[in-house]
């Protein structure tokens, strides 16, 4: 390589090559030759059950995989599972947030306290719901039910779905309270003390003035929310394992099945050829904001 | 005039409706930690006292779960130390590769380093089951299953998108004079690096490197599907309680505390620090 400091251009890109070369092999190498290993997968009639009748099967896979009522069940949760979790852990985050941004006696303690389930392991907040808390007999959401006179309820095999959005939900809604309420507190008092001499209530100081400050923030929540729960698996493998039937059964948990229970791997890759399309729709909407973010960022 | 009525503000927040406000923040962090404070009682029961209908909040506490969940052939510590490897591990390989990366892109920026960078985050939506057949054929023939390198480049490979994602936030908070000044007097790209902005953006890189360490210790998709004894990490340990084991209560709950205790406190110090730059800087 000629010397760098001659030119000043060719200054600025020569280490930009190098310093950013073992990154982008390394997502290449970990990440996108398996995805093409995968999309050619797809296109295969491969079961490690049958070694030898492998070969080119054109888009067999997912005609099998498009008549599985099991897919459709697959998916149908998975989009349920977002939905919900985000819906409910981005709505009680901002409650949150704001009900914390107020000054009180130890906000410190209580915060750290709300926030904690965000660095439970997943798993084990599986184990933690499944039996300590939504067992009908000796869990504590029974005893309380029963103290109270009600019968108590078969969370997991009546609402199996809902349990495990109650789980996840539970983990989440820290993560978003967390990056909210910092949001909230970087916003600048002078607007707000503006506003009120002007005679906003306080619905209109939140509507016009909290809520704008906020939109960034809350698209990286939802971003990278959505990126964990299109991939949740710890929570289900913990307590439901998919059941009772598919209730529970959400993309990742159907290719995992495919995979290492029916040794489909065809079948298996063109499910996941599915999750990683769903991923990516959600992504074009996301990822054009961010994109958009660094660019004003850049700007300043 | 207008002074005094700001001035009533924070005064009325003092009053009943602020008290109950107060009560409620309070009530509402204490059922959030329930379940963990639940589990923590617990483990410090004896088996007959944990699995009982009628749940029991004072009782004399009991180390013998916590001592058998520690003693030898329980595993814990096989699973602690593949948990901490693979942790630690990925965690200063992702920062090896981030630093260089988002330092060409903070201080070096072209249009191509934009779509770098979006492509990277992208790479965060191709979910891990995208890429599970291939990778765990590829690592059966080359050896690498149920190895700690092998899981240990799955994590760096899950995370490293985020890091690069933070530290660039990080770099972007430091003025590019900076380093144009340090190359002025000479300094090499490697000694601008290391002596200029690592130690300037040492707090940031910190948060970067906890966020990853509690990401990866808390994975269970790659060490249950990569993993079977070898390499297996605390999921994998957990885990094992769902089935039978599951009925022994305080000894599942103290399995769990072990599991959770070091990186819920690592997150308890790490809070503040985490959030900055994943919002790209748009919190301060």
């Amino acid at each position: 390589m000629s010397d760098p400091s001659s030119n000043p251009s060719s200054r600025q890109r020569a280490p930009t090559k190098r310093l950013m070369a073992p990154s982008v092999l390394f997502l290449l190498v970990w990440m996108i030759v398996p995805l093409a290993m995968t999309l050619y997968y797809s296109l295969q009639d491969y079961n490690l059950m049958m070694p030898d009748m492998r070969g080119f099967a054109g888009f067999l896979s997912y005609e099998l995989l498009f008549t599985d009522p099991v897919f459709w069940d697959a998916l149908l949760n998975t989009l349920l599972l977002v939905a919900t979790c985000l819906l409910v852990t981005v709505v009680a985050g901002l409650a949150l947030a704001l009900l914390f941004n107020r000054t009180f006696v130890g906000r410190g303690i209580a915060r750290t306290l709300a926030i904690s389930p965000f660095f439970v392991m997943p798993v084990v907040t599986g184990l933690i719901w499944k039996y300590m808390l939504l067992d009908p007999v000796y869990g504590l959401f029974s005893w309380v039910m029963r103290s109270m006179g009600f019968e108590p309820i078969q969370w997991l095999s009546s609402y199996p779905l809902l349990s495990v959005v109650m789980m996840i939900s539970w983990e989440w809604t820290p993560f978003a309270l967390l990056i909210l309420l910092t949001g909230l507190q970087s916003l600048p008092e002078d607007q707000l003390e503006a506003v009120r001499l002007d005679g906003a209530n306080r619905w209109q100081e939140f509507r016009h003035i909290v809520l704008p400050h906020l939109g960034q923030v809350l698209y990286v929540v939802i971003m990278l929310e959505s990126i964990f729960f299109l991939t949740s698996f710890a929570e289900i493998y913990a307590t439901t394992s998919g059941g009772p039937g598919t209730a529970t059964t959400n993309l990742p948990y159907y290719i995992y099945l495919g995979a290492f229970f029916q040794y489909d791997i065809g079948l298996s890759s063109a499910a996941a050829i599915g999750a990683v399309v769903l991923a990516n729709i959600c992504a074009i909407f996301l990822i054009r904001f961010v994109a958009g973010n660094l660019n004003a960022g850049s700007q300043r | 005039m207008t002074s005094s009525t700001i001035d009533q503000t924070p005064g009325r927040k003092k009053s009943t409706g602020g008290t109950l406000l107060t009560l409620l923040a309070w009530l509402i962090g204490i059922t959030m930690f329930f379940p963990i404070l639940w589990v923590v009682l617990t483990a410090l029961k004896t088996e007959q006292t944990a699995f009982s209908m009628t749940p029991t909040f004072i009782f004399s506490p009991t180390l013998e779960s916590f001592k058998s969940a520690l003693a030898q052939g329980s595993g814990y510590w096989h699973y602690a130390l593949n948990s901490v490897i693979t942790a630690v591990g990925s965690t200063l390989v992702g920062l090896a590769l981030a630093i260089p990366a988002a330092y060409a892109m903070a201080f070096y920026p072209s249009k191509r380093t934009d779509f770098t960078l979006v492509w990277m985050v992208s790479t965060k939506f191709i979910p891990a089951v995208g890429v599970l057949i291939p990778v765990f054929l590829v690592y059966r023939s080359l050896g690498l299953l149920d190895t700690r390198l092998g899981l240990t480049m799955l994590f760096t490979s899950m995370n490293l998108p985020i890091m690069v994602w933070m530290v660039y936030s990080y770099f972007r908070d430091i003025p590019v004079d900076i380093v144009e000044a340090a190359s002025i007097d000479g300094a090499s790209t490697a000694q601008t690096m290391f002596r200029v902005i690592l130690p300037l953006a040492l707090p940031g890189l910190a948060s970067t490197g906890l966020l990853a360490l509690i990401l990866a210790w808390n994975e269970s998709f790659w060490s249950l599907t990569m993993t079977d004894y070898h390499a297996a990490t605390l999921a994998v340990y957990t885990a094992s309680f769902k089935s039978g084991e599951g009925l022994f209560w305080a000894r599942l709950s103290a399995a769990s505390v072990l599991t959770i205790a070091p990186i819920v406190v690592l997150g308890w110090f790490a809070q503040r620090q985490m959030v900055r730059g994943l919002t790209f800087g748009a919190v301060k």
